[in-house]
């Protein structure tokens, strides 16, 4: 079975991406306050903070549990 | 469902959604990047099913996932199954309801029985290779204790999901104005497709998924807020400043919805002071004698400071809250529910098993800072809201303040992965109930009582058929509340009695050798006839309705009761009847199993260990929020 890290990784990745170019290209702030925060930007490097370094101990897990056991499938390998 | 089964007694309103639409035009309006979010996620969520879906070979694999999944993952997944879309909605009503004292469903009504589970009960569970819970009840006491727990089980879970999904689809039509028909049916298909594919395997894998997306999307929420209150300090400077009415239950529960509108009506002034004080003075005798009695509105930043007495928000004092949701209510749930169970089970081995609800209790303890803090911080920021029924918008109910805190501070953007965390919190919640569903269905009716020895494909045709069957349920249960919104009610009450005194069952079972089978199914069948005729004594009219001050209170103690008399039934009947061998208890009973190996276990990794640390934590989070 695949890693679960990898989808979970990939899917904040596009998310934080999405939010985050979307924030850049139009800027919102969080409406009804008075500070101007482009929470947007903020939340969207957030997401790929947590992203990247999931899809990234995925993969390794992946690669590694593939090269220790050939084509066999790496049930056991996403601790 | 901590929150689920405690919760139905507990938000009386919530059980009573308003159905007006709100006429102005949705108030929420999700631009393009909100559905480019939504889209994804629903990409992932069926992708996930197909990935998972190409592994489910034999029953086993479709039922338990193999047995082979790591124990972050079934941790994660043991919360996120218990996060319907009424939970993480809920919690904030009471946040902005009662104030921080609804932690209480977390920090006394949740960790120390999940601290119990993994220390002393899972042990039994996984040891004794069972496939589900009614299948230990099986194996500990006879097939009669198995059938009731099998049938009720079997009953409630799709119901309790449709109840979810009504919910769910209410709001979405209340605030973005979608059909409420499109958005069951789709979020159903969505759920069916994965969870038809991938079984357990799919289900855990996306609940994962949608434990994060729910913790990213709805943790913006607490950090406005605070923004939005100019700081924690403020606010509470605030809240001391002010006095606000702590709500009967029982009272606004009993109030006609006449009354209600009436209230809301012509007394919407009235009734912001009586909730948020300043012109209190002012305020007719009717509102107050609807709201309560008032108290300083410090008191909501509180969890037990209060509780020497009823003169809290939540009109309860410690004792219930301790033996009633603490034990009583908690144990019964977080220990012996199959929903639950069932993510533990799917572990890879025992130690992983036992480490599901004990990883799972350090996320666990701080999601009420996201779920239940912004319903709380929302007190200033979006005053005038009302319990629900029939002449109240939508948008006036504290019911919805979760959404309605979105709809005020998440601009684009942020507002569809917020919007898309509720849409993930009941996906799980649905995907959990229908997996235990077709699990208990199979092996516990189907292959116990209809068709024993088929192969091992029949079973799993079955079980597909049976995901197929609790979706159709559910939704059909949608439609049923939705055409009587009572029955929400009733169902959410009714599960919490039937589900009250199993504990005492159990906790025998395991731990004393002497129950005989006729004890066990004494205890089951004296337990829930306790509790359903001390249910039924709380009505209007009859003889207890007036024994206790609210609805909460009378169901804390009311399960204690209960509890007492399944315990008291299982241990009389017991010493009168005959038990099984010996052999045949080894691996159920404390008392006749091994103890397992565990020198080569560095203590730092050994349950009992990782349970105090996690009961450490929860003390520090209580003596915080005094």
């Amino acid at each position: 079975m695949i890693d679960l890290r990898l989808p979970i990784g990939i899917f904040f990745i596009l998310v934080g991406i999405i939010i985050t170019i979307y924030a850049l290209v139009s800027p919102t702030y969080i409406p009804n306050i008075t500070e101007h925060i482009n929470i947007d930007l903020y939340w969207g490097i957030v997401l790929l903070i947590f992203g990247v370094p999931m899809t990234l101990f995925g993969w390794i897990a992946e690669k590694k549990a593939k090269a220790s056991s050939g084509d066999r499938p790496s049930d056991a390998s996403n601790k | 469902m901590d929150t689920g089964l405690s919760f139905g007694h507990f938000v009386g309103a919530l059980t009573v959604p308003t159905t007006i639409a709100v006429k102005h035009g949705p108030l929420l309006v999700m631009h393009p990047i909100d559905y480019a979010v939504l889209v994804v996620y629903l990409l992932f969520v069926v992708g996930i099913g197909v990935l998972t879906g190409r592994k489910q070979k034999t029953s086993e694999d479709f039922f338990l996932s193999g047995r082979s999944i790591p124990s972050w993952i079934t941790g994660l997944a043991f919360i996120s199954a218990n996060l319907g879309a009424l939970e993480v909605m809920g919690m904030a009503t009471s946040g902005y309801e009662y104030g921080m004292i609804t932690a209480n469903y977390y920090w006394i009504g949740a960790i120390p029985a999940m601290v119990f589970m993994g220390v002393a009960m899972m042990r039994f569970f996984y040891g004794s290779k069972v496939r589900s819970v009614p299948e230990f009840l099986n194996k500990r006491y006879n097939e009669g204790t198995r059938f009731v727990n099998a049938i009720t089980f079997a009953i409630f879970t799709p119901a309790i999901s449709g109840i979810s999904m009504y919910a769910l689809a209410l709001v979405l039509q209340d605030f973005l104005g979608l059909n409420f028909n499109v958005s069951v049916l789709i979020s159903a298909a969505v759920v069916l497709v994965y969870t038809f594919l991938g079984g357990l395997t799919a289900s855990i894998y996306n609940e994962v998924l949608q434990f994060f997306l729910i913790v990213f999307g709805v943790a913006p929420l607490t950090i406005i807020a605070l923004i939005a209150n100019h700081g924690w300090a403020h606010f509470k400077h605030w809240l001391k400043t002010h006095q606000r009415y702590a709500i009967y239950p029982k009272k606004v529960a009993a109030a006609t919805t006449h009354k209600l509108h009436a209230v809301a009506a012509s007394a919407t002034h009235s009734m912001h002071a009586a909730l948020h004080g300043g012109a209190a003075t002012h305020t007719p005798a009717t509102a107050v004698a609807t709201a309560g009695v008032k108290l300083s509105g410090s008191q909501w930043l509180h969890t037990w400071a209060h509780m020497g007495g009823i003169n809290n928000p939540l009109q309860i004092s410690w004792p219930g809250v301790v033996l009633g949701l603490g034990f009583v209510l908690s144990f019964s749930y977080w220990c012996t529910n199959f929903l639950v169970v069932q993510r533990a089970l799917a572990a890879k081995d025992l130690t992983a098993a036992q480490d599901t609800p004990l990883l799972a209790a350090f996320p666990k303890m701080l999601f009420p800072f996201i779920v239940i803090l912004p319903g709380v911080l929302a007190i200033p920021l979006i005053p005038h809201l009302l319990p629900s029924g029939h002449g109240i918008s939508p948008t006036k109910t504290f019911n919805n303040v979760m959404p309605l805190m979105m709809a005020k501070y998440y601009p684009a953007g942020l507002l569809g992965l917020g919007l898309t965390a509720l849409m993930a919190s009941f996906m799980s919640g649905m995907a959990g109930n229908v997996t235990a569903f077709n699990t208990v269905v199979t092996y516990d009716l189907y292959a116990a009582y209809i068709r024993p020895n088929a192969p091992d494909k029949h079973y799993l045709n079955f079980g597909r058929l049976m995901t197929v069957v609790g979706i159709i349920i559910s939704v059909a249960f949608a439609y049923a509340v939705a055409g009587s919104r009572s029955i929400m009610g009733y169902t959410q009450n009714i599960f919490g009695v039937v589900n009250a005194p199993l504990i005492s069952v159990f906790l025998l079972g395991m731990f004393a050798s002497f129950t005989t089978p006729m004890g066990g199914f004494a205890g089951i069948i004296i337990g829930t006839l306790t509790s359903a005729t001390l249910f039924v004594l709380r009505f209007p009219g009859l003889p207890m309705a007036h024994t206790f001050n609210n609805g909460t209170s009378g169901a804390f103690w009311c399960a204690v009761w209960s509890f007492c008399a399944g315990a008291a039934a299982t241990i009389i009947v017991s010493l009168f009847t005959k038990n099984k061998p010996r052999e045949q208890l080894v691996g159920l009973v404390y008392q006749l199993t091994p103890k397992p190996e565990a020198h080569d276990v560095p203590v730092w990794r050994r349950p009992l260990f990782i349970g105090i640390v996690a009961l450490i934590c929860t003390l520090i989070l209580n003596l915080l929020f005094w």
